[in-house]
């Protein structure tokens, strides 16, 4: 099958000689949803502005589905949409016309694209808003107007950079529901994210890069496999005399709060052994990364019957 | 396919061009024609009733041309500078330039927003000139190729300067320093004629002379230069600046890093 995206010893050196990218090589296949993942300044809008030809390679190849953006640059770019991680839309124009201007640019008959911006205004919760200007929306609607326009000329890949950058929690969450759908299509995604947990929900593939080098290029699972570490948080029963366990990297949060690092060749039973030894009672337990969102998404995002249920598991 | 699809890019960037300047009308319709409406009452009809003929009209009649023209000329270079300058400003020309748009056709797009523009505020401000003079028309053909070319050229100025501006400055420095200078002396208010042999031949380098008195000659029948001169200099400036866009354009220059 052909690759979606096939990246070869690309290197971008800035005015001032800055080096993003030190030769980096890359494949995404069709019909992925691959994470491209590293802190700040690492190289990733770089590789993105490289794709989407916003910004000038210094040496390497880039195909798109097969199109060399040296050779057909136009080919290669009527597949992509992106969703870059800076509003970049006329904050003065209607969103109606944002999306309809931006179909036209990709040679989608007007009428065409009216249909479809009132498709994906609608699936992404914009239509009451599509005669405001761009600038009365909020940052999530901003963000959801970025996706819609993207998705005007009915990419085959949809690259998003940061597209969650500053989202509250409950529309992060409906905004990975709307990209797996996507995914499900067949759209080829590619999203940059400084969050794990979003990469580790989403994506099948991953990719790492660090100061302009990929340092990981594997499938998540394989990834996480490589994991050492998990913390777990045992909610004790109150008043508890302070834990101590043997063998285990812990802390004590307060009288009944206890955080334990358990490592791959360690198991969650010798945790627990060591605190009954102790007279220590567990009320429950649950991996650190998750709680406070999944506490927040039943408090707000499933509304009172989820609250309640909660509650009562 | 690939020809269609290139027509509604173009269409596109049109539309979008064209609705901007009327969506803020007041800002980009009204304020030449109450300048011009100025101009009239000022130099046409208190001053100019004083001055007397000129060119075998009368003073009125022979600057009419000149200030259609010269609305056509600060409207069509303003509305480019301003529309892309803002598009680079809130990156919204990334819109373009991720998408399969030839450069040929943002040019092409932009200008023609330019055109539409400073043709649609020449027509105003000879609306408003009908109500100070008879207008008379001596060959409409020159008329309408003058404006068209004037306004490509100066559309075409507009959208250089824009692309190396760097601040919103830098797009008010040419129109200021250059445009309207050169505007003033380029024979809107007086025949080059009457001036002395030196400033005469000083004139001749200006080439928005030859844009004035293209028109002027469509309307009035009068010249102080060759029709063919004005044409020809009209062409070469099409040519050079088109190019001059394109390989910024195609380059990236302030448009990709």
């Amino acid at each position: 099958m052909q690759s979606a995206l096939t990246i070869s010893g690309l290197e971008k050196t800035y005015k001032g000689g800055f080096q993003a990218l030190k030769g980096i090589d890359l494949t995404v296949n069709q019909g992925d949803f691959f994470a491209l993942l590293g802190p700040n300044g690492a190289g990733k809008s770089t590789t993105i502005g490289i794709i989407t030809s916003l910004v000038n390679k210094t040496a390497g190849k880039v195909a798109v589905f097969g199109h060399d953006i040296d050779q057909e640059l136009e080919a290669a770019k009527s597949f992509i949409g992106l969703v870059p991680q800076e509003f970049n839309f006329n904050q003065f124009e209607p969103l109606m016309k944002i999306l309809v201007n931006q179909a036209g640019y990709y040679g989608v008959e007007r009428s065409i694209a009216v249909e479809r911006a009132e498709k994906y205004l609608k699936q992404l919760d914009l239509w009451d808003k599509r005669n405001d200007a761009a600038r009365m929306l909020s940052g999530g609607m901003k963000r959801r107007l970025m996706i819609a326009r993207a998705l005007m000329h009915e990419p085959k890949m949809l690259i998003l950079d940061e597209p969650t950058a500053g989202v509250d929690i409950e529309l992060r969450r409906s905004m990975w529901e709307f990209l797996r759908e996507l995914n499900q299509q067949g759209i080829t995604i590619i999203l940059t994210t400084h969050y794990l947990e979003e990469a580790e929900m989403l994506c099948r593939n991953i990719a790492i890069i660090d100061s302009g080098i990929i340092v990981e290029n594997t499938d998540m699972k394989s990834l996480l496999a490589k994991l050492d570490v998990e913390t777990f948080v045992f909610d004790l029963k109150p008043n508890s005399k302070p834990a101590h366990l043997t063998g285990f990297c812990f802390r004590v949060v307060d009288d009944h709060t206890l955080e334990v690092d358990v490592k791959k060749c360690q198991t969650i039973n010798q945790v627990f052994t060591e605190l009954t030894q102790q007279g220590i009672e567990v009320l429950s337990m649950r991996n650190k990364s998750n709680r406070l969102e999944e506490l927040f998404v039943s408090l707000v995002g499933s509304g009172q019957e989820s609250a309640t249920s909660a509650i009562e598991e | 396919m690939i020809a269609a699809r290139n027509i509604i890019a173009l269409k596109s960037i049109l539309h979008k061009e064209i609705h901007r300047f009327m969506r803020i009308w007041v800002q980009t319709l009204v304020p030449p024609a109450i300048t011009i409406s100025l101009y009239f009452v000022i130099f046409g009809s208190l001053i100019g009733s004083r001055i007397g003929e000129m060119g075998g009209f009368d003073y009125m009649s022979f600057i009419v041309p000149g200030l259609i023209m010269m609305s056509v000329i600060t409207n069509s270079y303003s509305n480019v500078a301003s529309s892309f300058f803002s598009a680079k400003w809130q990156r919204n020309v990334e819109e373009m330039l991720v998408a399969p748009v030839p450069n040929w056709v943002i040019v092409a797009g932009y200008v023609g927003g330019g055109m539409a523009r400073g043709m649609l505020v020449g027509s105003i401000v000879t609306f408003v000139a009908m109500f100070f003079v008879d207008i008379q028309i001596h060959n409409i053909w020159v008329i309408i190729a003058t404006v068209a070319l004037t306004s490509a050229t100066f559309a075409l100025g507009g959208l250089i300067n824009a692309i190396f501006a760097g601040s919103f400055d830098d797009i008010s420095i040419i129109p200021t320093f250059i445009l309207t200078p050169l505007t003033y002396l380029g024979g809107v208010f007086y025949s080059i004629s009457l001036l002395p042999e030196f400033w005469q031949g000083v004139s001749q380098i200006n080439p928005i002379v030859y844009m004035v008195n293209a028109f002027r000659y469509g309307f009035l029948g009068i010249t102080d230069v060759s029709l063919v001169l004005s044409f020809s200099v009209l062409g070469v400036f099409i040519v050079s600046l088109y190019t001059i866009a394109m390989v910024l354009i195609t380059k990236g220059i302030g448009l990709r890093s």
